[in-house]
Protein backbone atom coordinates (compact mmCIF):
# COMPACT_ATOMS: atom_id res chain seq x y z
CA UNK A 1 0.00 0.00 0.00
CA UNK A 2 1.39 3.58 -1.21
CA UNK A 3 0.32 5.45 1.68
CA UNK A 4 -0.03 2.75 4.61
CA UNK A 5 -1.03 5.62 7.57
CA UNK A 6 -4.07 7.17 4.74
CA UNK A 7 -5.91 4.18 5.27
CA UNK A 8 -5.79 3.86 9.09
CA UNK A 9 -6.73 8.00 9.18
CA UNK A 10 -9.80 7.62 7.29
CA UNK A 11 -10.83 4.87 9.58
CA UNK A 12 -10.27 7.51 12.60
CA UNK A 13 -11.67 10.21 10.31
CA UNK A 14 -14.55 7.97 9.90
CA UNK A 15 -15.48 6.36 13.89
CA UNK A 16 -15.21 10.32 14.28
CA UNK A 17 -17.84 10.99 11.90
CA UNK A 18 -19.71 8.12 13.38
CA UNK A 19 -20.30 9.47 16.53
CA UNK A 20 -20.15 12.97 15.37
CA UNK A 21 -23.53 12.55 13.52
CA UNK A 22 -25.45 11.32 16.64
CA UNK A 23 -23.95 14.08 18.78
CA UNK A 24 -26.78 14.24 21.06
CA UNK A 25 -26.84 10.58 21.99
CA UNK A 26 -23.15 10.44 22.41
CA UNK A 27 -22.09 13.65 24.06
CA UNK A 28 -25.14 16.24 25.02
CA UNK A 29 -26.73 12.92 27.38
CA UNK A 30 -23.80 11.84 28.94
CA UNK A 31 -22.98 15.69 29.76
CA UNK A 32 -26.40 15.92 31.09
CA UNK A 33 -26.14 12.37 33.20
CA UNK A 34 -22.81 13.74 34.86
CA UNK A 35 -24.37 17.09 35.40
CA UNK A 36 -27.33 14.96 37.51
CA UNK A 37 -25.11 13.41 39.10
CA UNK A 38 -22.85 16.76 40.74
CA UNK A 39 -26.07 18.08 41.24
CA UNK A 40 -27.36 15.62 43.60
CA UNK A 41 -24.34 14.57 44.91
CA UNK A 42 -22.99 17.91 45.42
CA UNK A 43 -26.41 18.31 47.66
CA UNK A 44 -26.78 15.64 49.52
CA UNK A 45 -22.60 14.92 50.16
CA UNK A 46 -21.27 18.31 50.49
CA UNK A 47 -21.10 18.45 54.44
CA UNK A 48 -20.94 14.75 54.80
CA UNK A 49 -17.70 13.35 52.79
CA UNK A 50 -14.39 14.58 54.08
CA UNK A 51 -12.15 14.21 50.99
CA UNK A 52 -8.81 16.43 51.24
CA UNK A 53 -8.27 19.16 53.46
CA UNK A 54 -9.19 22.72 52.35
CA UNK A 55 -10.86 21.24 49.60
CA UNK A 56 -14.73 21.49 49.24
CA UNK A 57 -16.75 18.04 47.38
CA UNK A 58 -18.02 19.52 45.04
CA UNK A 59 -14.46 20.99 43.59
CA UNK A 60 -13.95 17.69 44.70
CA UNK A 61 -16.16 15.63 42.64
CA UNK A 62 -15.90 17.61 39.07
CA UNK A 63 -12.91 16.17 38.42
CA UNK A 64 -14.20 12.62 39.04
CA UNK A 65 -17.34 12.81 37.33
CA UNK A 66 -15.23 14.61 34.04
CA UNK A 67 -12.56 11.77 34.23
CA UNK A 68 -15.77 8.89 34.49
CA UNK A 69 -17.21 10.64 31.52
CA UNK A 70 -14.02 10.10 29.54
CA UNK A 71 -13.46 6.55 30.91
CA UNK A 72 -17.06 5.45 29.98
CA UNK A 73 -17.19 7.15 26.83
CA UNK A 74 -13.87 5.95 25.31
CA UNK A 75 -15.26 2.56 25.82
CA UNK A 76 -18.43 2.96 24.41
CA UNK A 77 -17.35 4.23 21.64
CA UNK A 78 -14.88 1.78 20.20
CA UNK A 79 -16.84 -0.94 21.76
CA UNK A 80 -20.20 -0.16 20.24
CA UNK A 81 -19.39 1.32 16.86
CA UNK A 82 -17.35 -2.58 16.55
CA UNK A 83 -21.03 -4.64 17.68
CA UNK A 84 -22.63 -2.67 15.68
CA UNK A 85 -21.01 -3.14 12.57
CA UNK A 86 -20.65 -7.10 13.50
CA UNK A 87 -24.21 -6.88 13.81
CA UNK A 88 -25.10 -5.18 10.77
CA UNK A 89 -22.34 -6.61 8.65
CA UNK A 90 -20.48 -3.55 7.53
CA UNK A 91 -17.36 -4.56 8.64
CA UNK A 92 -17.20 -6.53 5.81
CA UNK A 93 -16.45 -3.60 4.27
CA UNK A 94 -13.12 -3.10 6.41
CA UNK A 95 -12.24 -6.83 6.67
CA UNK A 96 -11.80 -6.87 2.85
CA UNK A 97 -9.27 -3.57 2.98
CA UNK A 98 -5.71 -3.55 3.34
CA UNK A 99 -5.51 -2.14 6.53
CA UNK A 100 -3.35 -4.04 9.25
CA UNK A 101 -3.75 -4.51 12.79
CA UNK A 102 -1.74 -1.75 13.92
CA UNK A 103 -4.06 0.64 11.71
CA UNK A 104 -7.38 -0.64 13.22
CA UNK A 105 -5.92 -0.25 17.09
CA UNK A 106 -4.97 3.41 16.29
CA UNK A 107 -8.00 4.20 14.61
CA UNK A 108 -10.17 2.81 17.18
CA UNK A 109 -8.78 3.67 19.48
CA UNK A 110 -7.74 7.41 18.59
CA UNK A 111 -11.41 7.88 18.15
CA UNK A 112 -12.42 6.92 21.60
CA UNK A 113 -10.08 9.31 22.73
CA UNK A 114 -11.42 11.55 20.89
CA UNK A 115 -15.03 10.91 21.98
CA UNK A 116 -13.94 10.57 25.71
CA UNK A 117 -12.17 14.12 25.45
CA UNK A 118 -15.14 15.30 23.75
CA UNK A 119 -17.54 14.30 26.93
CA UNK A 120 -15.19 15.00 29.76
CA UNK A 121 -14.74 18.80 28.11
CA UNK A 122 -18.24 18.92 27.86
CA UNK A 123 -18.87 18.00 31.50
CA UNK A 124 -15.95 20.17 32.68
CA UNK A 125 -17.51 23.17 31.34
CA UNK A 126 -20.78 22.77 32.16
CA UNK A 127 -19.70 21.68 35.66
CA UNK A 128 -16.75 24.24 36.41
CA UNK A 129 -19.08 27.22 37.08
CA UNK A 130 -20.41 25.30 40.31
CA UNK A 131 -17.65 25.32 42.80
CA UNK A 132 -14.07 25.81 40.38
CA UNK A 133 -11.65 23.41 41.41
CA UNK A 134 -8.08 24.86 40.59
CA UNK A 135 -5.37 23.76 38.25
CA UNK A 136 -2.50 22.92 39.82
CA UNK A 137 -0.96 20.78 37.13
CA UNK A 138 -2.12 20.69 34.13
CA UNK A 139 -0.01 18.54 32.62
CA UNK A 140 -1.41 15.57 34.85
CA UNK A 141 -4.39 16.46 33.64
CA UNK A 142 -3.68 16.34 29.88
CA UNK A 143 -1.69 12.81 30.64
CA UNK A 144 -4.10 11.11 33.00
CA UNK A 145 -7.44 12.08 30.54
CA UNK A 146 -5.70 11.16 27.29
CA UNK A 147 -4.25 7.44 28.81
CA UNK A 148 -7.30 6.68 30.61
CA UNK A 149 -9.32 7.50 27.44
CA UNK A 150 -6.58 5.49 24.98
CA UNK A 151 -7.03 2.55 28.00
CA UNK A 152 -10.56 1.99 28.27
CA UNK A 153 -11.17 2.45 23.90
CA UNK A 154 -8.62 -0.73 23.99
CA UNK A 155 -10.43 -2.52 26.67
CA UNK A 156 -13.59 -1.29 24.24
CA UNK A 157 -11.97 -3.01 21.10
CA UNK A 158 -11.26 -6.12 22.92
CA UNK A 159 -14.92 -6.24 24.24
CA UNK A 160 -16.36 -5.09 20.95
CA UNK A 161 -14.42 -8.25 19.43
CA UNK A 162 -15.38 -10.42 21.84
CA UNK A 163 -19.81 -9.54 22.20
CA UNK A 164 -21.20 -10.92 19.32
CA UNK A 165 -24.66 -9.26 20.52
CA UNK A 166 -25.80 -6.28 22.01
CA UNK A 167 -26.50 -7.90 25.42
CA UNK A 168 -23.05 -9.33 25.86
CA UNK A 169 -21.68 -5.84 24.93
CA UNK A 170 -23.92 -4.30 28.00
CA UNK A 171 -22.77 -7.19 30.66
CA UNK A 172 -19.37 -6.12 29.74
CA UNK A 173 -20.31 -2.61 30.29
CA UNK A 174 -22.63 -3.00 33.19
CA UNK A 175 -20.88 -5.89 35.15
CA UNK A 176 -17.13 -4.81 34.70
CA UNK A 177 -16.90 -1.22 33.31
CA UNK A 178 -19.33 0.95 35.60
CA UNK A 179 -18.65 -0.90 39.10
CA UNK A 180 -15.28 -0.58 38.55
CA UNK A 181 -15.51 3.74 37.80
CA UNK A 182 -18.10 4.06 40.32
CA UNK A 183 -15.64 2.11 42.75
CA UNK A 184 -12.20 3.73 42.25
CA UNK A 185 -12.95 6.88 44.19
CA UNK A 186 -15.09 9.28 41.95
CA UNK A 187 -17.73 10.26 44.68
CA UNK A 188 -15.17 9.80 48.16
CA UNK A 189 -11.36 9.26 48.62
CA UNK A 190 -10.43 6.12 49.29
CA UNK A 191 -8.59 7.01 52.45
CA UNK A 192 -11.70 7.71 54.12
CA UNK A 193 -12.71 4.12 53.54
CA UNK A 194 -12.12 1.18 56.17
CA UNK A 195 -8.34 -0.70 55.65
CA UNK A 196 -9.59 -3.56 54.09
CA UNK A 197 -11.83 -1.55 50.99
CA UNK A 198 -9.40 1.34 51.10
CA UNK A 199 -6.57 -1.87 50.03
CA UNK A 200 -8.84 -3.55 47.65
CA UNK A 201 -9.70 0.38 46.15
CA UNK A 202 -5.89 -0.02 45.05
CA UNK A 203 -5.87 -3.18 43.11
CA UNK A 204 -8.33 -1.25 40.83
CA UNK A 205 -6.50 0.65 38.09
CA UNK A 206 -9.69 3.16 37.62
CA UNK A 207 -8.51 4.22 40.95
CA UNK A 208 -5.08 5.16 39.75
CA UNK A 209 -6.36 7.23 36.70
CA UNK A 210 -9.16 9.20 38.56
CA UNK A 211 -6.15 9.80 41.40
CA UNK A 212 -3.84 10.54 38.91
CA UNK A 213 -6.44 12.75 37.12
CA UNK A 214 -7.49 14.62 39.92
CA UNK A 215 -3.95 15.77 41.06
CA UNK A 216 -3.78 17.83 38.33
CA UNK A 217 -6.33 20.38 39.77
CA UNK A 218 -5.76 20.11 43.56
CA UNK A 219 -2.16 19.55 43.64
CA UNK A 220 -2.77 16.14 46.49
CA UNK A 221 -3.77 13.34 45.85
CA UNK A 222 -4.09 9.48 47.45
CA UNK A 223 -1.21 8.25 46.03
CA UNK A 224 1.99 9.46 44.28
CA UNK A 225 0.80 10.24 40.58
CA UNK A 226 4.20 8.85 39.11
CA UNK A 227 2.67 5.22 40.98
CA UNK A 228 -0.75 6.10 38.85
CA UNK A 229 1.32 6.75 36.04
CA UNK A 230 2.87 3.40 35.97
CA UNK A 231 0.23 1.69 37.00
CA UNK A 232 -1.96 3.01 34.17
CA UNK A 233 0.86 2.98 31.73
CA UNK A 234 1.40 -0.99 32.23
CA UNK A 235 -2.42 -1.47 32.29
CA UNK A 236 -2.63 0.28 28.55
CA UNK A 237 0.27 -2.00 27.39
CA UNK A 238 -1.06 -5.01 28.46
CA UNK A 239 -4.54 -3.92 27.09
CA UNK A 240 -3.10 -3.17 23.84
CA UNK A 241 -0.58 -6.22 23.41
CA UNK A 242 -4.10 -8.21 24.34
CA UNK A 243 -5.82 -6.05 21.60
CA UNK A 244 -3.06 -5.78 18.53
CA UNK A 245 -2.74 -10.10 19.12
CA UNK A 246 -6.80 -10.57 18.59
CA UNK A 247 -7.17 -8.24 15.58
CA UNK A 248 -3.97 -9.61 14.16
CA UNK A 249 -5.80 -13.32 14.79
CA UNK A 250 -8.55 -12.24 13.26
CA UNK A 251 -10.68 -13.27 16.50
CA UNK A 252 -14.22 -13.70 15.88
CA UNK A 253 -13.23 -11.45 12.66
CA UNK A 254 -11.73 -14.18 10.15
CA UNK A 255 -13.02 -17.42 10.42
CA UNK B 1 1.32 -15.84 -13.54
CA UNK B 2 -2.96 -16.25 -12.92
CA UNK B 3 -5.05 -13.82 -11.91
CA UNK B 4 -6.42 -16.10 -8.72
CA UNK B 5 -4.61 -19.49 -7.98
CA UNK B 6 -6.94 -22.12 -5.68
CA UNK B 7 -4.00 -25.08 -4.76
CA UNK B 8 -5.95 -27.63 -2.69
CA UNK B 9 -8.21 -25.29 -0.92
CA UNK B 10 -9.59 -27.11 2.14
CA UNK B 11 -11.67 -25.61 5.18
CA UNK B 12 -13.47 -27.65 8.14
CA UNK B 13 -15.63 -25.70 10.03
CA UNK B 14 -15.40 -27.23 13.74
CA UNK B 15 -18.41 -27.12 15.28
CA UNK B 16 -19.36 -27.44 18.82
CA UNK B 17 -20.91 -31.10 17.79
CA UNK B 18 -19.67 -31.90 14.64
CA UNK B 19 -17.48 -30.40 12.26
CA UNK B 20 -18.37 -29.48 8.72
CA UNK B 21 -15.78 -30.17 5.63
CA UNK B 22 -16.27 -26.91 3.46
CA UNK B 23 -14.01 -27.45 0.78
CA UNK B 24 -11.98 -30.90 0.08
CA UNK B 25 -8.73 -30.20 -1.68
CA UNK B 26 -9.95 -27.39 -4.21
CA UNK B 27 -7.30 -26.62 -7.17
CA UNK B 28 -7.73 -24.22 -9.94
CA UNK B 29 -6.61 -21.38 -11.70
CA UNK B 30 -8.22 -17.99 -12.69
CA UNK B 31 -6.50 -16.41 -15.79
CA UNK B 32 -5.62 -13.02 -16.25
CA UNK B 33 -8.54 -11.40 -17.98
CA UNK B 34 -10.74 -13.97 -17.58
CA UNK B 35 -14.69 -13.97 -17.24
CA UNK B 36 -14.95 -17.02 -14.78
CA UNK B 37 -18.34 -18.85 -13.38
CA UNK B 38 -17.88 -20.69 -10.34
CA UNK B 39 -21.45 -22.79 -9.84
CA UNK B 40 -22.92 -24.86 -7.59
CA UNK B 41 -25.90 -25.66 -5.24
CA UNK B 42 -26.64 -23.85 -1.59
CA UNK B 43 -24.05 -25.22 0.42
CA UNK B 44 -21.43 -26.68 -2.23
CA UNK B 45 -18.85 -24.48 -0.61
CA UNK B 46 -18.70 -21.18 -3.05
CA UNK B 47 -19.03 -18.51 -0.85
CA UNK B 48 -16.40 -20.59 1.49
CA UNK B 49 -13.96 -20.34 -1.59
CA UNK B 50 -14.54 -16.71 -1.81
CA UNK B 51 -14.49 -15.75 1.70
CA UNK B 52 -11.18 -17.15 1.37
CA UNK B 53 -9.90 -15.70 -1.23
CA UNK B 54 -10.95 -11.95 0.43
CA UNK B 55 -9.08 -12.90 3.75
CA UNK B 56 -13.08 -13.31 5.68
CA UNK B 57 -12.35 -16.70 6.63
CA UNK B 58 -8.41 -18.69 7.00
CA UNK B 59 -7.78 -21.96 5.04
CA UNK B 60 -7.60 -24.65 7.29
CA UNK B 61 -5.24 -26.42 4.43
CA UNK B 62 -3.74 -24.87 0.75
CA UNK B 63 -2.87 -21.72 -0.61
CA UNK B 64 -4.70 -19.14 -2.24
CA UNK B 65 -3.04 -15.96 -4.29
CA UNK B 66 -4.53 -13.37 -6.17
CA UNK B 67 -1.98 -11.68 -8.69
CA UNK B 68 0.85 -13.62 -7.24
CA UNK B 69 0.19 -12.23 -3.65
CA UNK B 70 -0.81 -14.91 -0.64
CA UNK B 71 -3.76 -14.05 0.68
CA UNK B 72 -2.25 -14.84 4.23
CA UNK B 73 1.63 -13.85 4.29
CA UNK B 74 0.62 -10.87 2.23
CA UNK B 75 -2.70 -9.66 2.65
CA UNK B 76 -1.98 -6.01 1.91
CA UNK B 77 -1.08 -6.37 -1.88
CA UNK B 78 -3.61 -9.13 -2.00
CA UNK B 79 -6.66 -6.73 -1.24
CA UNK B 80 -5.30 -4.25 -3.46
CA UNK B 81 -5.57 -6.52 -6.25
CA UNK B 82 -9.13 -7.94 -5.03
CA UNK B 83 -12.71 -6.05 -5.38
CA UNK B 84 -15.50 -7.76 -3.33
CA UNK B 85 -18.86 -7.48 -4.03
CA UNK B 86 -20.93 -9.77 -1.14
CA UNK B 87 -23.82 -11.69 -1.08
CA UNK B 88 -25.33 -10.27 2.22
CA UNK B 89 -26.75 -7.28 1.33
CA UNK B 90 -24.84 -4.92 4.01
CA UNK B 91 -24.71 -0.94 4.67
CA UNK B 92 -22.98 1.45 6.79
CA UNK B 93 -26.48 3.47 8.13
CA UNK B 94 -24.50 6.17 9.08
CA UNK B 95 -23.32 7.36 5.76
CA UNK B 96 -24.80 9.00 2.35
CA UNK B 97 -23.68 7.00 -0.98
CA UNK B 98 -20.83 9.38 -1.43
CA UNK B 99 -19.55 9.38 1.78
CA UNK B 100 -19.57 6.00 1.60
CA UNK B 101 -18.00 5.66 -1.44
CA UNK B 102 -14.61 8.33 -0.36
CA UNK B 103 -14.84 6.49 2.83
CA UNK B 104 -13.88 2.82 1.31
CA UNK B 105 -11.21 4.78 -0.88
CA UNK B 106 -9.51 5.73 2.05
CA UNK B 107 -9.18 2.47 3.31
CA UNK B 108 -6.98 1.47 0.26
CA UNK B 109 -4.95 4.47 0.90
CA UNK B 110 -6.91 6.47 -2.04
CA UNK B 111 -7.70 10.79 -1.76
CA UNK B 112 -9.22 12.39 -4.01
CA UNK B 113 -10.84 9.53 -5.80
CA UNK B 114 -14.16 11.39 -7.00
CA UNK B 115 -13.58 11.25 -11.09
CA UNK B 116 -13.60 7.88 -10.68
CA UNK B 117 -16.19 8.03 -7.88
CA UNK B 118 -18.37 9.96 -10.00
CA UNK B 119 -17.61 7.25 -13.16
CA UNK B 120 -19.08 4.10 -11.09
CA UNK B 121 -21.99 6.32 -9.93
CA UNK B 122 -22.90 7.45 -13.68
CA UNK B 123 -22.21 3.60 -14.58
CA UNK B 124 -24.15 2.32 -12.07
CA UNK B 125 -27.20 4.67 -12.25
CA UNK B 126 -26.58 5.90 -8.65
CA UNK B 127 -26.06 9.51 -10.17
CA UNK B 128 -28.55 10.83 -8.67
CA UNK B 129 -28.63 9.20 -5.41
CA UNK B 130 -25.16 10.40 -4.11
CA UNK B 131 -25.99 12.33 -1.59
CA UNK B 132 -28.73 9.75 -0.15
CA UNK B 133 -28.36 8.23 3.13
CA UNK B 134 -27.50 4.76 2.51
CA UNK B 135 -30.95 3.91 4.95
CA UNK B 136 -33.33 5.47 2.72
CA UNK B 137 -31.82 3.20 -0.65
CA UNK B 138 -34.04 0.78 -2.32
CA UNK B 139 -32.70 -3.01 -1.97
CA UNK B 140 -31.73 -2.45 -5.60
CA UNK B 141 -29.64 0.46 -5.29
CA UNK B 142 -28.21 -0.61 -2.00
CA UNK B 143 -26.84 -3.42 -4.43
CA UNK B 144 -25.56 -0.95 -7.05
CA UNK B 145 -23.52 0.91 -3.82
CA UNK B 146 -22.23 -2.48 -3.06
CA UNK B 147 -20.93 -2.84 -6.41
CA UNK B 148 -19.73 0.71 -6.53
CA UNK B 149 -17.65 0.08 -3.23
CA UNK B 150 -16.00 -3.06 -4.57
CA UNK B 151 -14.76 -1.17 -7.39
CA UNK B 152 -13.25 2.35 -5.77
CA UNK B 153 -9.80 1.29 -5.87
CA UNK B 154 -10.14 -0.07 -9.48
CA UNK B 155 -9.01 -3.98 -8.31
CA UNK B 156 -7.56 -6.06 -11.79
CA UNK B 157 -9.71 -8.90 -10.27
CA UNK B 158 -13.44 -8.46 -9.25
CA UNK B 159 -15.39 -11.08 -7.83
CA UNK B 160 -19.46 -11.13 -7.75
CA UNK B 161 -21.02 -13.24 -5.37
CA UNK B 162 -24.38 -13.65 -6.88
CA UNK B 163 -24.46 -10.06 -7.46
CA UNK B 164 -28.26 -10.53 -9.08
CA UNK B 165 -30.13 -12.69 -6.40
CA UNK B 166 -33.48 -10.86 -6.26
CA UNK B 167 -32.82 -7.96 -7.98
CA UNK B 168 -34.73 -6.86 -11.06
CA UNK B 169 -34.15 -7.07 -14.40
CA UNK B 170 -32.98 -3.11 -15.04
CA UNK B 171 -30.03 -3.36 -12.34
CA UNK B 172 -29.18 -6.51 -13.93
CA UNK B 173 -28.57 -4.90 -17.11
CA UNK B 174 -27.09 -2.47 -15.90
CA UNK B 175 -24.45 -4.18 -13.72
CA UNK B 176 -24.07 -6.76 -16.76
CA UNK B 177 -23.20 -3.93 -19.30
CA UNK B 178 -21.02 -2.53 -16.92
CA UNK B 179 -19.17 -5.54 -15.46
CA UNK B 180 -18.49 -6.75 -19.41
CA UNK B 181 -16.94 -3.49 -19.76
CA UNK B 182 -14.11 -3.91 -17.04
CA UNK B 183 -13.52 -7.32 -18.37
CA UNK B 184 -12.91 -5.90 -21.82
CA UNK B 185 -10.76 -3.16 -20.33
CA UNK B 186 -9.04 -6.18 -19.06
CA UNK B 187 -10.11 -7.06 -15.71
CA UNK B 188 -10.62 -10.37 -14.20
CA UNK B 189 -13.64 -11.17 -12.95
CA UNK B 190 -14.87 -14.08 -10.96
CA UNK B 191 -18.66 -15.08 -10.38
CA UNK B 192 -20.88 -17.28 -8.86
CA UNK B 193 -24.39 -16.74 -9.16
CA UNK B 194 -27.82 -19.40 -9.14
CA UNK B 195 -28.83 -17.48 -12.85
CA UNK B 196 -27.14 -20.02 -15.09
CA UNK B 197 -28.11 -18.60 -17.95
CA UNK B 198 -25.79 -15.60 -17.10
CA UNK B 199 -23.33 -17.55 -16.37
CA UNK B 200 -23.42 -19.32 -19.67
CA UNK B 201 -23.91 -15.69 -21.38
CA UNK B 202 -20.99 -14.20 -19.28
CA UNK B 203 -18.66 -16.68 -18.30
CA UNK B 204 -15.81 -18.40 -20.94
CA UNK B 205 -14.95 -20.81 -17.96
CA UNK B 206 -16.68 -22.80 -15.51
CA UNK B 207 -16.04 -24.01 -12.32
CA UNK B 208 -18.75 -26.44 -10.97
CA UNK B 209 -18.46 -27.34 -7.18
CA UNK B 210 -20.29 -29.96 -5.18
CA UNK B 211 -19.77 -30.55 -1.54
CA UNK B 212 -16.44 -29.07 -1.35
CA UNK B 213 -14.89 -30.00 -4.24
CA UNK B 214 -14.46 -29.13 -7.59
CA UNK B 215 -16.83 -31.99 -10.09
CA UNK B 216 -16.42 -30.15 -13.24
CA UNK B 217 -14.03 -27.16 -14.70
CA UNK B 218 -13.74 -26.52 -18.38
CA UNK B 219 -14.68 -23.89 -21.43
CA UNK B 220 -18.24 -23.39 -20.94
CA UNK B 221 -18.51 -24.30 -25.05
CA UNK B 222 -17.08 -27.40 -23.93
CA UNK B 223 -19.21 -28.48 -21.07
CA UNK B 224 -22.02 -27.45 -23.37
CA UNK B 225 -20.80 -29.97 -25.82
CA UNK B 226 -19.54 -32.45 -23.89
CA UNK B 227 -22.77 -33.75 -22.16
CA UNK B 228 -25.99 -34.53 -23.50
CA UNK B 229 -26.62 -31.61 -25.96
CA UNK B 230 -30.67 -32.57 -27.25
CA UNK B 231 -33.47 -31.62 -25.06
CA UNK B 232 -36.95 -32.68 -24.99
CA UNK B 233 -39.53 -30.54 -23.84
CA UNK B 234 -43.56 -31.14 -24.12
CA UNK B 235 -46.04 -31.63 -21.84
CA UNK B 236 -48.51 -34.26 -20.50
CA UNK B 237 -51.01 -35.13 -17.84
CA UNK B 238 -50.15 -39.30 -18.08
CA UNK B 239 -47.12 -40.44 -15.18
CA UNK B 240 -44.26 -41.41 -17.51
CA UNK B 241 -42.70 -44.76 -17.78
CA UNK B 242 -40.68 -45.80 -15.13
CA UNK B 243 -37.44 -46.30 -17.77
CA UNK B 244 -37.50 -42.49 -18.12
CA UNK B 245 -38.90 -41.03 -15.07
CA UNK B 246 -35.42 -40.67 -12.93
CA UNK B 247 -33.83 -38.58 -15.64
CA UNK B 248 -36.89 -36.66 -16.39
CA UNK B 249 -37.63 -32.75 -15.02
CA UNK B 250 -40.77 -31.92 -14.26
CA UNK B 251 -42.35 -28.88 -13.43
CA UNK B 252 -46.45 -28.92 -13.35
CA UNK B 253 -47.12 -30.58 -16.65
CA UNK B 254 -43.67 -29.44 -18.33
CA UNK B 255 -41.71 -32.89 -19.01
CA UNK B 256 -37.91 -32.11 -19.96
CA UNK B 257 -35.62 -35.11 -20.95
CA UNK B 258 -32.05 -34.79 -22.61
CA UNK B 259 -30.85 -36.67 -25.07
CA UNK B 260 -27.21 -37.28 -26.47
CA UNK B 261 -28.72 -37.70 -30.36
CA UNK B 262 -31.16 -38.34 -32.67
CA UNK B 263 -31.61 -41.88 -32.08
CA UNK B 264 -31.96 -41.34 -27.90
CA UNK B 265 -34.67 -38.84 -29.30
CA UNK B 266 -36.24 -41.38 -30.99
CA UNK B 267 -36.06 -44.05 -28.60
CA UNK B 268 -37.20 -42.12 -25.53
CA UNK B 269 -40.28 -41.49 -27.69
CA UNK B 270 -40.65 -44.57 -28.26
CA UNK B 271 -40.78 -45.45 -24.99
CA UNK B 272 -43.17 -42.71 -24.40
CA UNK B 273 -45.47 -43.76 -26.90
CA UNK B 274 -45.27 -47.25 -25.36
CA UNK B 275 -46.08 -46.14 -22.10
CA UNK B 276 -49.45 -44.48 -23.29
CA UNK B 277 -48.20 -41.06 -22.47
CA UNK B 278 -49.91 -38.25 -24.63
CA UNK B 279 -47.15 -36.00 -25.91
CA UNK B 280 -48.30 -32.61 -26.53
CA UNK B 281 -46.31 -29.25 -27.81
CA UNK B 282 -43.35 -31.17 -28.45
CA UNK B 283 -40.15 -29.18 -28.80
CA UNK B 284 -36.73 -29.99 -29.44
CA UNK B 285 -33.49 -27.99 -28.96
CA UNK B 286 -30.40 -27.68 -27.91
CA UNK B 287 -29.50 -28.48 -23.84
CA UNK B 288 -28.58 -25.67 -21.65
CA UNK B 289 -26.13 -24.66 -18.89
CA UNK B 290 -29.01 -25.40 -16.32
CA UNK B 291 -29.10 -29.03 -17.74
CA UNK B 292 -25.28 -29.92 -17.84
CA UNK B 293 -25.37 -28.24 -14.46
CA UNK B 294 -28.05 -30.99 -13.00
CA UNK B 295 -26.53 -33.56 -15.39
CA UNK B 296 -23.29 -32.57 -12.99
CA UNK B 297 -25.21 -32.23 -9.82
CA UNK B 298 -26.61 -35.58 -9.97
CA UNK B 299 -23.93 -37.92 -10.92
CA UNK B 300 -23.06 -39.56 -7.65
CA UNK B 301 -19.60 -40.37 -8.09
CA UNK B 302 -17.18 -37.85 -9.07
CA UNK B 303 -16.50 -37.69 -13.09
CA UNK B 304 -12.75 -38.28 -13.41
CA UNK B 305 -12.63 -37.51 -16.93
CA UNK B 306 -14.25 -33.79 -16.67
CA UNK B 307 -11.93 -33.59 -13.20
CA UNK B 308 -9.01 -34.53 -14.93
CA UNK B 309 -9.25 -31.26 -17.04
CA UNK B 310 -8.45 -29.38 -14.14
Amino acid sequence: MKHPFRGARTLFYKEVLRFWKIVFQTVAAPVLTAVMYLLIFGHVLSDRVQVFDGVGYTSFLIPGLVMMSVLQNAFANSSSSLVQSKVTGNLVFLLVTPLSHWAWFAAYVGASVVRGLAVGGGVFLVTVWFSPPGLANPLWIVLFAILGAALLGALGLIAGLWADKFDQMAAFQNFIIMPMTFLSGVFYSVHSLPAFWNGVSHLNPFFYMIDGFRRGFFGVSDVSPWLSLAVVGASFVAVSAIALHLLKTGYKLRH
Amino acid sequence: MPAVSFQNVSKTYRGERASVRALDGVSFDIRKGEFFGLLGPNGAGKTTLISILAGLARATTGQVQVMGHDVVADYAAARMALGIVPQELVFDPFFSVRESLRIQSGYFGLRRNDDWIDELLVNLGLADKADSNMRALSGGMKRRVLVAQALVHRPPVIVLDEPTAGVDVELRQTLWSFIARLNREGHTVLLTTHYLEEAEALCSRIAMLKRGEVVALDRTANLLAGTASTMLRFKTDQPLPAAVAPQARVTGRIVQLTARDATEVESLLATLRGGGVNVEDLEIGRADLEDVFLEIMQGETRRPEVAAVA
